[in-house]
């Protein structure tokens, strides 16, 4: 089976800073891949380079076959790859469901997608005519990726879904993902500080350090292996 | 600062104001106090001494209120209930004293000059709405497309004796491209950077205009503008003119109430676009855009496009409200489209509460229509124009009409962490 996605030798710069280095990375239809490294490591400019905002300076990219290195950003969004964005980015003075239809409307699309997303997010529902600024960090995490998956793509992006946010709630969030993985078949690439939830979610990951690919397994493999408990999840699996 | 109440504090404020008047007396005294007349054979010395004292007084209580009324916070103005309800029939009231105007009694062709002059403004504002409230692209050059327009129609017409109704829409399309023109350079910068670019071209465009003598007159502008007609009727005394046409007695205010209802409907065209467009995805695509640059770019909305479609917008709806000025005026020169007009619609904008349409129509109004009431005040006009504003602001920070649907409690209700409002950024 050809990869759905794959990254071969990609390089990148964020103005002067060489932030990826020789990055090859692929994943399948239907996997959870997830990238896991310290801060600064590159995981976030990898994803943006997969989005074409950097440019990769060298190698290539490739979204079912179809070269995309050199597309611009929003044609490559228009292929069927959404985004997540570090930090939530909702639309804080949007309501919800402007910041859903958003989702869709970016992609001439008629948002028909909305039922699916709130019957994965109920909470989202209960909030629909609310100011996405007034919501908590974790139901503004479920409305970037609600807004992500209006536009039905079929591989997901998600920059730091846990980010800022109690362990109770990364949980619902996680759990989503694994819904949306199994029930909807929706391809996840997953970058991850919280590299413990990340290896147990992932099917597979991929460790990122200085912008360089320096180990790759199963999720489970990676989470045996002493270096990867020793460098990100403290010396202790829990 | 917290408010000081013991005699002690009393003491210290009082000193601390006595002090303040000093320093108002040192500056004063030569500044205001002493006035050279001429008289003949030379100058004369003039005291003012009690200007000073009031001024220098003016500082001691000024100083004295703020320190003893300094951290009490000041009231935000909220509007209350039955008002706010109102509320909600204030734009077709408005919408009706518009076509009304002429007709109303007490209204002289001065009320309908002051009238034009208002929605002029208005227009502009709406227009200007669309690059700053909506897509949140801070424009301080917004004048340069007014002033485009306005060329646009005189040289067309002047040159070749086109009629008002071609060169209106031509008019629109120059400017949109002038918009276009200035987008392009200016993609990549957000807030202060774009200001100051846009600030930039709105000089260009009229360093231009000023400089290119051959083509536009230079600083004596183009005069002798031809006027608009009615299908084909112009406004003039004499035979197949719209007065005899309808068989009425020639009066000239009947080009006036026409000029007025044309910039009644250019405006509405302005607001029934901006508000149509806000329910397509382009108008919401421009909301997000303002909102968060970065989302939109994950989400797959074409961020260049969308800039230039807003920036281009707006400047064909100044194009529009350019060569209506040109047309009401006869006569068109750089001085007309200087900074301060762009500083004067930017502040109709933020005054009126960006994105607003009834609060832009509302702030026209008290602006334009305010400084003209306040003529017989000669230069104390200005002082009060300013400290409307600051007061404006101070009370309601967010504009008069703050809110884009009202029904939804902002403020008291939740707290928003700051990170995710883009406002005072």
């Amino acid at each position: 089976m050809s990869a759905m996605l794959r990254m071969e030798g990609v390089a990148a710069n964020y103005g002067a800073v060489q932030a990826l280095l020789d990055v090859s990375i692929h994943v399948d239809q239907g996997e959870i891949v997830t990238l896991i490294g310290a801060n600064g490591a590159g995981k976030s400019t990898l994803l943006m380079t997969l989005c074409g905002d950097p440019r990769a300076r060298a190698g290539s990219i490739a979204f079912d076959g179809e070269d995309i290195t050199a597309l611009p950003t929003h044609a490559i969004m228009r292929r069927g790859i959404a985004q997540a964005p570090e930090g939530r980015r909702v639309f804080p003075r949007m309501t919800v469901r402007e910041n859903l239809m958003m989702g869709a409307e970016a992609l001439g699309q008629p948002g028909d997608e909305l039922p699916r997303v709130l019957a994965l997010f109920p909470r989202l529902e209960e909030r629909i005519a609310q100011r996405a600024g007034t919501l908590s960090g974790g139901e503004q995490q479920m409305l970037a990726i609600g807004r992500a998956l209006m536009s039905k793509p079929r591989l997901l992006l998600l920059d730091e879904p846990s980010l800022g946010l109690a362990p109770l709630v990364v949980k619902l969030i996680f759990g989503a993902i694994r819904k949306l993985n199994a029930e909807a078949g929706v391809t996840v690439l997953l970058v991850e500080q919280n590299a413990n939830l990340a290896l147990r979610l992932a099917h597979r990951g991929y460790v990122l350090v200085n912008g360089r690919i320096t180990m790759a397994g199963t999720g489970a493999e990676l989470l045996a292996r002493e270096e990867i408990r020793d460098a990100y999840l403290g010396g202790a699996a829990s | 600062m917290t408010p000081v109440a013991s005699r002690d504090g009393v003491l210290h404020a009082v000193r601390d104001a006595g002090l303040a008047a000093l320093v108002a007396f040192g500056l004063f005294a030569p500044l205001v106090g002493l006035r050279t007349d001429v008289v003949e054979g030379g100058l004369a010395l003039r005291g003012r001494w009690d200007d000073v004292a009031w001024l220098v007084l003016l500082a001691f209580v000024g100083r004295l209120a703020l320190l003893l009324l300094a951290g009490r916070r000041l009231p935000r103005l909220t509007l209350p209930a039955p008002l706010a309800r109102a509320g909600q029939y204030a734009a077709p009231f408005f919408l009706g004293l518009a076509l009304l105007l002429p007709w109303l009694p007490f209204i002289e062709r001065y009320e309908l000059d002051l009238g034009i002059l208002v929605l002029t403004y208005v227009m502009l504002g709406w227009g200007l709405n669309i690059v700053v409230g909506l897509a949140g692209l801070l424009d301080l050059g917004y004048v340069a497309f007014y002033a485009v327009g306005a060329y646009s129609y005189a040289l067309l017409s002047l040159t070749y004796g086109l009629s008002f109704w071609v060169c209106l829409p031509l008019a629109g399309i120059l400017a949109a491209f002038a918009g276009v023109l200035l987008g392009f350079p200016v993609l990549r910068l957000r807030g202060d950077y774009l200001a100051i670019v846009t600030l930039a071209f709105g000089e260009i465009i009229r360093v231009v205009l000023t400089n290119w003598t051959e083509l536009t007159g230079g600083p004596n502008g183009l005069s002798g503008i031809p006027r608009p007609g009615l299908f084909g009727l112009s406004f003039t005394s004499e035979e197949g003119g719209f007065a005899d046409f309808f068989g009425l007695d020639y009066d000239p205010v009947h080009r006036v109430i026409f000029l007025y209802y044309l910039i009644l409907g250019l405006a509405l065209l302005t607001n029934w676009v901006t508000l149509r467009l806000r329910r397509q995805p382009l108008g919401r695509a421009w909301e997000a855009l303002r909102e968060d640059e970065i989302a939109c770019r994950a989400l797959g909305i074409n961020v260049t496009v969308t800039k230039l479609t807003a920036f281009a917008i707006g400047a064909m709806f100044a194009g529009f409200a350019g060569s209506f000025f040109a047309t009401r005026q006869a006569f068109v020169s750089p001085e007309s489209f200087t900074f301060i007009e762009s500083a004067i619609i930017l502040a109709i904008v933020v005054l009126g509460g960006m994105g607003s349409q009834l609060g832009v129509a509302v702030a026209a109004l008290l602006l334009i229509g305010g400084t003209e009431l306040f003529r017989d005040l000669a230069e104390w006009r200005m002082l009060i124009f300013g400290a409307a504003m600051v007061v404006i602001m101070v009370v309601r920070p967010r504009g008069l009409v703050g809110t884009r649907t009202p029904s939804i409690a902002l403020g008291e209700k939740r707290a928003i962490g700051g990170n995710y409002v883009s406002e005072g950024h």
